[in-house]
């Protein structure tokens, strides 16, 4: 099971900006080893967003993204209290949801 | 990642070969990158992880980490690392952050603690002491650094990695003091701060764990020092040797006054 | 073979608790400190890779007295760095063939590479001069360090145009000299000494040669 996302999720006025930081290798599938063997391509390939279960984004990324990625993002309607989930998805099938709630 | 930097340094590179655009020198633009990492610091993720292992019960004995004295008493975690190292009653032996963590692991968790210093960086046992120390040193983040240098041993300490810091050695003629003695010099393009004195806030001493963009990699000062020494084409410095402890009482005093920013972001 | 980190602790508390005893007074002598950082020394490296801590312990006394010097924080009075320049110009290997200056494509090569000799190399790496690290040379490569002086248009500003002319016969020696060997002509220079101690060999020193002083060289233009 991947390690956990770190969700900060700040409201002012009627925006909320949520910062999200992902735990993953995200392996774009051209890096060699000391050895010479590609490393297998390994990267999040869905991430979904909801505020309070409504989804407010979906991305779909590809292996340009870096290791341990970090997604910032504002949604409007959002006030202390509500609850923010991130979920990502990648290529292997993995997947993993974390909640937090809004400051 | 590495593709994220090549990216940055062909943009850079095609911005100096054309004049009549709006010209950026190298150093600005690697200074608008460094400031676009430093929102989300992977840090963060290395943090959350060693607070969990400091709770956790682990090892034979079957016990966490909460009565570990860092320095200013079983438990206590906040405002201990900007006092580290320092000179321990309970060893008789001034230790750093990382040594003492060994210590705990010890005596209160019964781990393997000679097996853990002989493994390499990012494996095993490796990766939870990296992420226990990220932790503790988060609890000291913006707090001044202040050693103390009232017992014998941490003065003693202080003058032989006065003199550690100094020594010249291998194919080279390496010391620390050959990239790190001296005001506004660089090594290629990356700034090296001078840690004869104090070298201001979050520098240096100040900016270690840190998280390093290039290569995804969480670094504690000990992996620091070891890869320092590394490039210095010195042998492999023991984890938690005297030698690395000796260098960070003469790095710690110098910076003393500085704040701490650790964990850090760096390239 | 790898050391264990905790069994020398014993024996260092002792040294500790004797240096104490010696030094009643307070604090330990200067002696004392320099002989305790040396017991330190050995007992927290260890072989690895390629390096041999013997390549740390065996230092020479080029390093010994400058090391001193920096630690002192005084510079080498004049007549030790004079002494110290002799010994290490007497051990500068001038070229075999006479030939001064190899192909600067190949002397920039070398200069860029940063490699070799860490304990994470091995004997295959292909060991490379570090120059960029230190100096700027070829104006193009814009990421250059600052620890040592700029090299660009080295030849021409010596006035260089012709290598093999007998006008320059001391420039293109005391380059050579420089390479090899820093100390020298510095005795307690920052720069490491390439050819001396077997960094480079003959052929890669002939090419950085090369690199500086050909008038056709990059750093020239």
């Amino acid at each position: 099971m991947a390690d956990p996302m770190r969700i900060r999720a700040q409201a002012a006025g009627d925006k909320a900006t949520v910062r999200v930081l992902m735990s993953h290798e995200m392996e774009s599938g051209q890096r060699k080893d000391a050895a010479g063997k590609t490393v297998p391509a390994w990267f999040i390939q869905e991430v979904t967003a909801t505020l309070n279960g409504k989804p407010v984004l979906s991305a779909e990324w590809g292996p340009g993204v870096s290791k341990n990625p970090f997604l910032q993002f504002v949604v409007k309607g959002a006030k202390a209290g509500d609850k923010v989930a991130v979920t990502w998805k990648d290529n292997k099938g993995d997947t993993r949801t974390d909640e937090a709630t809004v400051s | 990642m590495k593709r994220t930097l090549t990216t940055v340094l062909a943009a850079l590179s095609l911005a100096c070969s054309w004049p009549s655009l709006a010209q950026k020198t190298a150093s600005q633009g690697i200074d608008e990158y460094r400031a676009m990492l430093q929102d989300g610091n992977p840090a963060d993720l290395f943090e959350a992880k060693g607070e969990g292992l400091w709770t956790q019960k682990r090892g034979p004995k079957n016990a966490s980490l909460e009565k570990c004295d860092l320095g200013k008493g079983p438990g206590v975690y906040k405002g201990a690392f900007v006092e580290l190292p320092k000179y321990f009653a309970d060893t008789g032996k001034v230790q750093d952050l990382e040594s003492r963590l060994l210590t705990c692991m010890d005596t209160l968790q019964g781990l393997n603690v000679t097996e853990i210093a002989k493994t390499g960086f990012g494996k095993g046992e490796q990766i939870n002491m990296t992420a226990l120390a990220t932790f503790i040193a988060a609890e000291s983040k913006g707090m001044k650094f202040n050693l103390s240098q009232a017992h014998p041993s941490e003065k003693t300490f202080y003058e032989v990695g006065k003199r550690l810091f100094f020594q010249r050695g291998g194919p080279h003629d390496f010391a620390c003091a050959s990239c790190h003695a001296e005001d506004g010099k660089r090594i290629r393009l990356q700034d090296l701060p001078n840690l004869t004195k104090n070298p201001g806030d979050g520098v240096g001493f100040a900016a270690w764990p840190a998280y390093r963009v290039s290569n995804g990699q969480m670094w504690g000062m000990q992996q620091r020092l070891n890869d320092c020494y590394r490039q210095q084409r010195f042998p492999y410095p023991g984890f938690a040797s005297d030698a690395t402890i000796a260098l960070g009482v003469y790095l710690g005093v110098n910076s003393q006054g500085s704040a701490s920013i650790a964990p850090a972001i760096k390239r | 073979m790898k050391k264990i980190n905790f069994k020398p602790r014993l024996t260092l508390a002792l040294v500790l608790a004797s240096v104490f005893v010696l030094g009643c007074a307070g604090a330990p002598s200067v002696a004392d400190l320099n002989l305790l950082t040396q017991q330190i020394v050995k007992a927290s490296f260890r072989d690895e890779g390629i390096v041999k801590t013997s390549a740390l312990l065996n230092t020479d006394e080029t390093n010994r007295v400058c090391s001193q010097a920096d630690v002192d924080g005084k510079p080498l009075d004049e007549k030790t760095a004079k002494a110290i320049e002799a010994v290490n110009l007497q051990a500068v290997k001038w070229p075999s063939d006479g030939k001064f200056l190899g192909d600067w494509k190949e002397g920039e090569k070398i200069a860029q590479n940063g490699r070799g000799l860490t304990f994470t190399d091995d004997d295959k790496t292909v060991v490379g001069g570090n120059c960029y690290n230190c100096h700027q040379l070829d104006k193009k490569e814009i990421s250059f360090g600052t620890i040592g002086p700029s090299l660009y248009n080295y030849g021409k500003i010596r006035g260089v145009t012709n290598p093999s002319s007998p006008e320059v016969k001391l420039i293109v020696e005391y380059t050579w000299g420089k390479v090899w060997n820093a100390k020298a002509y510095n005795a307690c220079s920052n720069m490491p000494r390439v050819g001396h101690n077997g960094i480079l060999s003959e052929a890669q020193v002939r090419h950085l040669v090369g690199l500086l002083l050909d008038p056709k060289s990059p750093v020239n233009q």
